[in-house]
């Protein structure tokens, strides 16, 4: 494929003001992703266009946007792979616009806290690997880049503000399946109730989109498992 | 030190629309939205229902009236609708009860067609019912 010229529909919002879209012209080649456009728009174009990236391999997780309606990560997603003349970038749904493509983040990343998890695990990918002098385990960091993908693309998620979100979930479930010495009960009671993990219905989309596999809508079903054998359990007598 | 954190004006959340919009969703947002719609259809049903039952109240003739409009084919084909509605909820139903306890949650997707299977042959069997009972 040679260079093409796509036009971008970009979402753009400045607080005090209308949201409207923008539409821009760029040229682009087989290897353009669409953060680079992005890029080449606010560098060629229009210098007003904000929007976060950091690490353009898809580890650092804040360039989470839409792109045709798809909640993806901007640094890995080819812009002649979509296939459309028009590429429309939104930012991500279910979260406060700060501005054109920036969502405020804070209250999505607050909500890991109470599931208490830890950046890192033991890494299970070298379960017979000799490990070198000095080193304990192998570790590695948790698979979830907090990119926010699953909170945009939950349909349950954009009608009930409090839900806890398939993210959090998903870490509250990692601490209870992996809980390092903490007790599991605390993050359960966390999760046990309507805007937990309860409220999912089991779309399934945060899971279609998480670019890091975390796989948030079983995470969600396996606690509900736990909370309901322990439940079961309760009604016996057992703890 | 806790800091007081800007509120801003604008999400973009889409409330109860978003059950709905599945554009570029897959499988299981579809399944989701065709839930949704069947279940309120099917509450919407019963209202209806509870109302055509109140005809009994006026008397015979408005009741024969209505049955026979209940005969046409038209009627007989919200019958089939009827039936899809209580179908898709129901087996679909199953696969969510069955997958939010943990059951076949990796193969949620296989679980869901081969209920709509079970699901389209009883269609075709109650549409085939509805449509072939002689008229009494």
């Amino acid at each position: 494929m040679a260079e093409q010229t796509v036009q971008f529909k970009v979402f753009r919002y400045k607080q005090g003001e209308r949201p409207s879209y923008q539409t821009y012209t760029v040229r682009v080649d087989p290897r353009t992703t669409v953060l680079r456009a992005l890029e080449q728009i606010r560098q060629e174009q229009d210098g007003t266009l904000a929007f976060r990236h950091s690490c353009f391999h898809a580890s650092c997780g804040t360039c989470g946007m839409k792109v045709n309606g798809q909640e993806v990560l901007a640094c890995v997603t080819n812009v002649l792979e979509l296939g459309t003349p028009v590429v429309v970038v939104e930012p991500l749904d279910n979260a406060p616009l700060i501005t054109d493509l920036v969502v405020d983040m804070g209250d999505f990343y607050a909500r890991y806290q109470p599931a208490g998890m830890p950046m890192i695990r033991e890494s299970e990918f070298l379960p017979d690997s000799q490990v070198p002098e000095g080193v304990e385990h192998h570790m590695r960091l948790e698979n979830c880049i907090e990119c926010g993908l699953c909170l945009s693309a939950c349909p349950v998620a954009g009608s009930d503000p409090l839900y806890l979100g398939p993210a959090a979930l998903a870490a509250a479930w990692r601490m209870v399946e992996e809980p390092r010495g903490r007790d599991p009960a605390t993050v359960l009671a966390w999760v046990d109730h309507e805007h937990g993990c309860w409220r999912c219905h089991a779309a399934f989309e945060c899971s279609e989109v998480c670019p890091s596999n975390v796989d948030p809508a079983g995470a969600i079903m396996a606690l509900r498992r736990e909370l309901t054998r322990r439940k079961i359990g309760q009604l016996f007598g057992r703890r | 030190m806790v800091q007081e954190r800007q509120t801003y004006g604008l999400i973009r959340r889409k409330g109860a629309w978003s059950w709905l919009d599945v554009r570029g969703r897959r499988l299981g947002a579809w399944a989701f939205a065709l839930n949704r719609l069947t279940g309120l259809g099917l509450v919407l049903y019963l209202v209806i229902h509870l109302l055509v039952l109140s005809l009994l109240t006026q008397g015979e003739s408005r009741w024969n009236d209505f049955i026979a409009l209940a005969k046409s084919p038209a009627f007989l084909f919200l019958d089939v609708v009827l039936f899809f509605g209580l179908l898709f909820h129901g087996l679909n139903g199953i696969r969510v009860a069955l997958v939010g306890m943990g059951l076949g949650v990796e193969r949620h997707k296989t679980l869901f067609w081969v209920l709509m299977t079970i699901g389209a042959v009883l269609l075709l069997l109650s549409a085939w019912k509805v449509f072939s009972s002689p008229a009494t």
